[in-house]
């Protein structure tokens, strides 16, 4: 991790360096870098992610029109460059505010967003390289130690299953070394209820396994942190969403990245599994369910033409979502009973998506 | 004199459908004919009433200094006499001018008789209702029983001073006294003064515009009105410069009606045809005569007052069919002129940009006439969330009926858009049109018909100031462009140099001065 940190000090450093002797040798100074835009953004099929295309833009401070983001992007990477050498961590909020201190404006939260987004696409790391955290909202348990790299807490270790709430996952976390763990495979949950529901249960020892809630659509940090699980410890993870088009989705993002994350790598973990709520499971278990309403259709349109979802386990259950028209939720299993889902359901899935 | 005795059309039409059932003209009292009418002459409410008497009034005033190229020097007072009922009170009207003066002998019948008109040629004048002057004191007559006030001086070592009332079924002067006066200052022009009733509350308004607006189309003019309360209002001339005045001429046979010309065949010395035409209309001569006899087979002999009522008809009939006729001439024209119309704008207006436009002579039906447009912006007019529209004719402001206007007419059916230009803008539209004859289509000089030669003309002259106002807003748009493009840079390319520095570990800021000078320079290449 230290090394990392290093790299990323001397890319800001190596940003700020390129504008300033630009500047001093009297040239307008610009920053060039890949294109984001839609018809740039395509599917790797060898990575398993979006990636961006070949086709690259220039940021100039000639341009009038970009002489005020090209400000707030190099205020960013100032910004950075404080929060990574001080090893303090920051929010998007933060950023937003702290422009201000600078008589830097940002039009609003999505300006100065996408300004951290370009930063990411100039260095090629993520925003959590340079400490900038999303608002966190996901959580692990299960027995893994770790150990920390945060200032203060640099060599304390942790049992993810000192606390049966679950341990977020935020920045000093997302920083640690893993120790050791007995677990064999990773479980993430869309859901709070059902995460905590299973840590009652015991699923991490009856199934020996890591709990991660996602809270819904996984935030990079936690993706990034699944990834880890992944790789580092070689775990196969699987995932458990509600049986609808944005559940699925949720699965797939993890799996296959986002393409709004296109410019970044090591996001998505492409061995993971989707293991329900599937379409196919509403019919078999006769779950009990909601009609699927116009925008549940339209999204299902969508991911019909979206290059992620050809493999044939996605358009099946794409196809079994349109005909049956209706979704489910996790928590509908417990129709037979509450430890219904963690006796009989989960073992089934598990061990059909292995 | 002329002011005196002005022509008004749908006055004659009208006296002359009585005529033809009595068939003596003289015998009808024009004075009794508008105390029965005098809707027709715009005296409808006391609130109009007050306005149209100052308008009446003013605008005699102009014509007699004008039309001897006097810059004018009118004087307006309004006071208050007393209440009349529970809407409307008893006003003294006084109107002082420095114009040419009455000749003693005419002032009885000048303005205590209604006369008919005894001139057949024609000129652009301020009123088609030449009677307004008497017709305003035949109303103060009429609500307050009191004799007017009249004092002139032709500038000569006496002043005449008249009080006078009208004997309306008679239509004539009834002098209650009169003085003659020493003048050692050699006072020339003319003092109207007499009582009437009115509202002036609810017409001061109007009666406000009606002042700026004529300031406006008579830069030359100082304008003073000192209203009830004891308010002055001062409009100053900034020119003694006049517009080239009118000349006279005669009627074009294409605007002729039968009416005209039984007029014309009543008072003609001639005694054959061909000589009748020769003298009595614009652009015909010798030849022209003949041949328009020949085309409608009138013996060049023949002595019009022999004409019968349906030869007349048919003559009229021939005068606005034959092709042949030059058209009128527009001298008879006196347009405010490009220069005089933009200083009156600038000066009652104070407007950041003005672009003015005088079009090139056109006709219809025989009549000349020009038009002259004005785009006014920015300065002092203030936003009002749609076009103010300013319409003169024949340098008198209209003032009512806007919305029948065919300028308003034209004006709403373009394209503003298309000339960069919106109605929240501070903008001002101007449209003067003069001419011979006026295409009133109500009597009380309130707004101009739809005739497709007049609203051609006005559409033309306000596309030409829509370009330049066009070309004005891109400018000011580029302007405005650029100084915003300048202070972009010059904020945040210290900004950039000041974070590159921190951010690259540098000491000392980078040397940004010869950018923001390469903006600069780059800017104004632009401008």
């Amino acid at each position: 991790m230290l090394e990392r940190r290093k790299e990323v000090l001397e890319s800001l450093g190596h940003l700020g360096s390129g504008v300033y002797d630009q500047l001093d040798t009297g040239n307008f100074p610009s920053i060039d870098m890949p294109s984001r835009s839609t018809d740039n953004i395509m599917y790797d099929e060898e990575l398993r992610q979006f990636i961006l295309g070949e086709r690259r833009v220039k940021r100039s401070a000639r341009n009038i029109g970009h002489v005020k983001p090209f400000t707030q992007l190099i205020w960013a990477a100032l910004f950075s460059n404080e929060l990574t050498s001080q090893r303090k961590t920051s929010t998007l909020r933060d950023v937003y505010y702290s422009a201000q201190a600078y008589e830097m404006t940002f039009k609003d939260q999505q300006e100065s967003n996408n300004i951290i987004t370009d930063l990411e696409t100039i260095l090629g790391f993520s925003r959590e390289d340079f400490n900038i955290f999303p608002e966190e909202r996901s959580a692990v348990f299960g027995d893994l130690t770790i150990e920390y790299t945060v200032p203060g807490y640099e060599g304390r270790t942790l049992d993810l299953t000192s606390h049966p709430d679950g341990v977020l996952i935020g920045p000093a976390l997302t920083s640690s070394e893993f120790v050791r763990t007995s677990a064999d495979k990773v479980i993430a949950i869309e859901k709070g209820g059902l995460f905590t529901r299973f840590i009652e249960e015991n699923v991490h020892k009856k199934y020996n396994s890591l709990l991660v809630l996602t809270s819904g659509q996984a935030p990079r940090a936690t993706r990034h942190f699944i990834r880890r699980l992944s790789e580092e410890l070689n775990l196969p993870v699987f995932v458990f969403t509600d049986g609808d088009p944005w559940g699925m989705h949720i699965a797939m993002v993890i799996i296959s990245g986002s393409a709004n994350a296109a410019h970044l790598r090591e996001l998505n973990t492409p061995d993971a599994k989707w293991s329900g709520v599937w379409a196919t499971d509403i019919v078999n278990y006769k779950l009990p369910t909601d009609p699927l309403d116009d925008v549940d259709m339209k999204r299902l349109y969508e991911l019909q033409k979206d290059p992620r979802y050809k493999a044939p386990l996605w358009r099946r259950e794409i196809k079994t979502f349109m005909k049956i028209k209706r979704k489910a939720e996790q928590e509908a299993f417990s129709r037979y009973g509450l430890t219904y889902i963690v006796d009989e359901y989960l073992p089934q899935k598990l061990e059909e998506t292995k | 004199m002329g002011r005196a005795y002005r022509r008004n059309d749908l006055f004659w039409r009208r006296v002359g459908e009585k005529q033809v059932a009595q068939t003596t003209f003289e015998e009808i009292s024009a004075a009794d004919f508008f105390y029965r009418n005098r809707d027709i002459a715009g005296f409808t409410n006391p609130s109009r009433a007050i306005f149209v008497a100052i308008r009446e009034l003013v605008e005699n005033s102009l014509d007699a200094a004008e039309s001897h190229r006097i810059p004018p020097d009118i004087y307006v007072r309004l006071s208050f006499e007393g209440e009349a009922s529970k809407n409307t009170q008893i006003y003294t009207l006084r109107v002082e001018d420095n114009g040419i003066g009455v000749q003693p002998k005419h002032i009885p019948s000048a303005f205590g008789q209604i006369l008919f008109g005894s001139k057949y040629n024609l000129k652009q004048q301020r009123g088609t209702f030449g009677l307004g002057g008497k017709m305003a004191i035949l109303y103060g007559q009429i609500t307050t029983h009191q004799p007017a006030t009249i004092i002139s001086s032709t500038g000569i070592a006496k002043t005449y001073f008249y009080k006078l009332m009208i004997d309306i079924q008679k239509n004539r002067p009834l002098i209650v006294d009169r003085k003659v006066l020493i003048n050692k200052d050699e006072w020339r022009g003319t003092i109207v003064e007499f009582m009437l009733e009115g509202d002036y509350l609810r017409a001061m308004p109007k009666i406000l515009d009606y002042f700026k607006q004529t300031a406006m189309v008579n830069p030359c003019a100082n304008l003073t009105f000192v209203d009830p309360k004891g308010r002055l209002y001062k409009f100053s001339r900034i020119t003694k410069e006049m517009p080239v005045p009118p000349k006279e001429t005669k009627p074009h046979p294409y605007g002729v009606d039968v009416e005209l010309l039984q007029r014309l065949i009543q008072v003609t010395p001639y005694h054959n045809m061909l000589e009748f035409l020769k003298n009595h209309f614009h652009r015909v001569g010798e030849i022209t005569a003949n041949k328009f006899l020949g085309f409608s087979d009138i013996s060049p002999a023949k002595n019009p007052k022999k004409l019968s009522h349906d030869e007349i008809v048919r003559l009229m009939h021939n005068l606005k069919r034959y092709t042949e006729f030059l058209p009128p001439d527009a001298s008879c024209l006196s347009p405010l002129g490009e220069d005089l119309l933009k200083a009156g704008i600038l000066k009652e207006l104070k407007p950041e940009f003005v672009v003015v436009h005088q079009r090139k002579p056109a006709t219809y039906a025989g009549h000349p006439f020009i038009v002259e447009t004005g785009i006014a912006y920015g300065g002092e007019i203030p936003r009002k969330g749609v076009f103010t529209v300013y319409r003169f004719a024949n340098r008198i402001p209209l003032l009512y009926d806007e919305a029948n206007d065919v300028s308003v007419r034209v004006i709403s059916a373009m394209n503003w858009r298309r000339y960069k230009v919106t109605p929240d803008m501070p903008l001002v539209l101007l449209v003067h049109i003069c001419s011979t004859k006026v295409p009133y289509k109500t009597v009380g000089k309130e707004f101009i018909a739809d005739r497709p030669e007049i609203r051609r003309e006005i559409a033309n002259g306000l596309r030409e100031v829509a370009r330049q106002i066009q070309h004005f807003m891109s400018k000011q748009e580029h302007v405005d462009r650029e100084r915003k493009r300048l202070s972009v840079f010059s904020k945040y390319l210290p900004k950039i140099a000041q974070f590159s520095t921190k951010l690259a570990g540098k000491e000392t800021l980078p040397d940004i001065e010869k950018l923001l000078v390469s903006v600069r320079q780059y800017g104004s290449e632009e401008a």
